[in-house]
């Protein structure tokens, strides 16, 4: 024992045991990273940055400020009691006619149309024939449009000069600025996305019911049957799993509408009448029918998972201490089955809120999600600002759900087998 | 001297050799072939399209034509495209109300039509053999086709057939289910006419509140006999199945259902809103695929088109020479939206009254719809 006990440990080559121990490990950390790295490029490249860009385009408002920019800078002083005055107009006739020029016009029309409708013909009509405008400017244009007299319209420029705007959660949420400015309730009849949210969020909770009180049973028998049944069990469960969600969607329309498999055999049978087929699809049901059949794996799986690792001495002890067989379930098996009742709870309800093409073939006018209108406004009417705002919000449900979940379970429960 | 007149001489010279090697090489990259992704309808239209001009086409000129159906998303598949900066489509086939919007965002080439397109067979120029008011800053319009409602005759005694658009909303005298197309556009028009508006006045009424609420209204009488389609196919399929009375449809498609299938389907020509339908250029394709809108939108090659597809020409010079369906004596004339009996009460479809209101009033139609 002549080395000082404080001297470092070193190997053989003479380097200090901790660098060594230092280097190797950074190696290995290094290995693993280049491992992953194409998974986490495709995740940030397809993932992380689309979301991104959909959060920011919610409230992005890039358009009137930068094909307006006289405009804006000349609004930004008014104080919004009165029509503004004459170097206002002149602005807007110079903004109009360098825009009619480098055709960028567009983009700022549709979106303050999304405003105020008539701002599109009203900027449009007034670029096609600003070129021969002469001062005064504010006699000129509302001899043009009428529009350009209407407080409102020169409000609306003004509230969207701003590069950020709420205005997409506000229509997303059936709100909307009044002419002061205050946010107020669209008029009734004009009211369809906080019923779409709520719709959508009540039909997922019963889908989510559906597919644990058939599952629960299915899942109990996979995990409890011997080897040999349990497998054909599971190919069955597992067969559907792997059809394409379009065949399963279809066949559901082929058996439930009103000329359908099932109506027309209870008519042969003499249930219903004729004329009295039952409506089943296109409507509520249908929704709920075919996305309870489409997410069941999802729940079956996770509970598998769950009660395969439950040892049957626990109900059999259960039952030898005097417990009549409910009360030992109720007591001992269920509360063990919770994190697995939780897990596929979870999964298919964030699923379900998500899905679109089965709510819009078999969902008719009444079972549409909230998400068949973000689609509507992706492909349709291009308000993309507003369909980012409402695919945030589901986004922001989601999130919240998946918080509440790993506080209560933890997130390492969930496994799909 | 000498000297500079010798350089003078060989940069001439050197200066046309070049210009001609150069204008060789230009003419031997027109004349190879090209693939042209051509954006249309499909359906029944396409295949006007492809008979008509595009088979012709790719014998004359050995390019080879890829037909995509995204014309019902055009815009937003347009604006995607030049935002990704990677723009595939080389024309579009697309409506006028959308060719204005995506006109003024700079997604489409302005168009000199009388430089660009070919004369009349008597030499009139484009600008004035086209229908007046069809051309559009971006826009070459190639058909008029028209929204009607047809109804199945078997469903009706034979003395009390129905004729007008107010008949459609006479659940009474005509009763059965109607499908209807799930968007504002066509349906507050009819409402207004089987209201009593006369057909002139319909968007000065719409323009009110009171005219909107009137027209909701007047769907509302309706609203539980209607099944709402979206896809074109849908109306003549439901109307076929006796699945419904009345379907509004694009005329054309009722037309070949009728003359092709047998189908027993009338078409009611009161109140019929039309409009034009056409080619535009993404921006930047213009030189890949002038000569082929040449070719596409001359004289002859829109009367051929109206040998396949009920759609009137968009020329005055073609619709004279418009003849009988393809393979059959059934004149096409009567057919046509512009038939002078069908076209009486029509109601030429107000693009700008749509591009400005159609975002309110689709959102106000959804909201009635999910009451």
């Amino acid at each position: 024992m002549s080395e000082s006990p404080t001297a470092p440990l070193k190997t053989a080559d003479g380097v200090p045991l901790k660098t060594s121990l230092r280097r190797a490990v950074r190696r290995s950390k290094l290995k693993a990273l280049l491992l992953v790295s194409p998974l986490l490029a495709f995740l940030i490249i397809a993932f992380v940055m689309p979301l991104f860009d959909m959060l920011w385009r919610s409230v992005d408002n890039p358009e009137v400020s930068t094909a307006l920019p006289r405009t804006s800078q000349a609004l930004a002083d008014w104080d919004g009691e009165s029509l503004p005055d004459e170097p206002v107009f002149a602005a807007l006739a110079a903004d109009l006619e360098a825009g009619a020029k480098a055709r960028s016009l567009g983009l700022v029309a549709s979106r303050l149309n999304y405003e105020k409708s008539g701002m599109r013909s009203a900027l449009m009509g007034s670029a096609r024939r600003v070129a021969k405008l002469e001062a005064p400017y504010k006699a000129a244009l509302i001899d043009i449009n009428d529009d350009w007299g209407e407080l409102a319209t020169w409000r609306v420029i003004k509230r969207e000069s701003s590069p950020y705007t709420l205005s997409y959660y506000l229509a997303a949420v059936d709100r909307q600025y009044s002419p002061d400015g205050e946010i107020v309730a669209v008029p009734d009849y004009m009211q369809v996305y906080v019923t779409l949210f709520w719709r959508t969020f009540w039909m997922s909770g019963v889908i989510m019911l559906m597919t644990l009180v058939l599952g629960y049973p299915v899942a109990f028998l996979l995990a409890n049957l011997p080897l040999r049944h349990s497998n054909l069990l599971m190919i069955l469960v597992l067969l559907p799993f792997w059809t394409s969600l379009l065949v399963r969607t279809t066949t559901w329309i082929a058996i439930l509408q009103s000329q359908g498999v099932l109506n027309d055999m209870m008519v042969a049978l003499g249930i219903i009448a004729d004329e009295a087929r039952w409506q089943m699809i296109h409507n509520k049901m249908g929704t709920i029918i075919a996305m309870t059949h489409i997410l069941l794996p999802f729940m079956i799986l996770p509970l598998y998972s769950v009660m395969k690792t439950i040892p049957p001495s626990y109900m059999h002890a259960a039952r030898s201490l005097g417990g009549k067989p409910f009360l030992c379930f109720r007591r001992v098996y269920f509360p063990l089955t919770i994190p697995g009742i939780a897990a596929g709870g979870i999964l298919v309800f964030i699923l379900s809120i998500g899905y679109y093409i089965t709510p819009a073939l078999v969902g008719g006018q009444s079972g549409r999600f909230i998400t068949n209108y973000i689609a509507y406004h992706m492909q349709t009417s291009l308000n993309w600002g507003l369909a980012a705002a409402i695919a945030s919000i589901l986004l922001f449900v989601v999130v919240v759900c998946y918080l509440v979940f790993n506080r209560l379970i933890g997130v390492d429960k969930v496994k799909l087998g | 001297m000498n000297n500079t007149r010798l350089f003078k001489e060989t940069l001439i010279k050197g200066a046309v050799t070049g210009a001609l090697g150069l204008s060789t090489l230009a003419l031997a990259v027109s004349a190879q072939a090209e693939t042209l992704n051509i954006v249309s309808w499909g359906g029944a239209y396409s295949m006007s399209q492809q008979k008509a001009y595009n088979e012709p086409w790719m014998k004359k000129s050995g390019d080879e034509i890829v037909n995509i159906d995204r014309s019902g998303n055009a815009l937003a598949g347009l604006r995607a495209q030049s935002q990704a900066g990677n723009v595939t489509w080389d024309l579009v086939d697309m409506l006028p109300a959308d060719a204005l919007i995506a006109c003024a965002e700079g997604l489409i080439e302005p168009l000199d039509h009388d430089a660009l397109l070919a004369d009349a067979p008597d030499g009139t120029p484009p600008t004035e053999d086209f229908i007046e008011g069809s051309l559009d800053e971006c826009f070459v319009p190639s058909i008029v086709y028209s929204n009607i409602v047809a109804f199945n005759t078997e469903m009706f005694p034979e003395d009390k057939q129905p004729s007008t658009i107010a008949d459609v909303f006479d659940l009474e005298n005509y009763p059965g289910k109607r499908t209807l197309m799930r968007k504002p556009i066509n349906n507050l028009e009819w409402a207004l006419v089987a209201d009593g508006v006369a057909p002139e006045d319909v968007y000065d009424v719409l323009e009110t509140e009171e005219g909107v609420a009137r027209a909701f209204a007047k769907l509302d009488t309706i609203k539980d006999q209607v099944i709402w389609w979206e896809e074109g196919a849908q109306p003549p399929q439901l109307l076929a199945d006796q699945e419904v009375a009345f379907g509004s449809a694009y005329n054309g498609r009722i037309f070949n259902a009728a003359a092709n299938e047998g189908q027993p389907f009338e078409i009611i020509w009161d109140a019929q809103v039309f409009e034009l339908d056409g080619w535009v250029v993404p921006t930047g394709k213009l030189d890949k695929v002038k000569d082929y809108l040449y070719f596409a939108t001359d004289t002859q090659r829109l009367a051929d088109q109206a040998k396949y597809i009920s759609y009137g020409p968009a020329r005055k010079s073609s619709a004279k020479m418009v003849t009988t369906l393809a393979g059959t004596d059934i004149e096409m004339k009567p057919h046509m939206p512009t038939y002078g009996p069908n076209f009486a009460t029509a109601i030429p479809k107000d693009n700008e009254f749509w591009a400005d209101n159609n975002d309110e009033l689709t959102q106000r139609f959804n909201a009635w719809l999910a009451q």
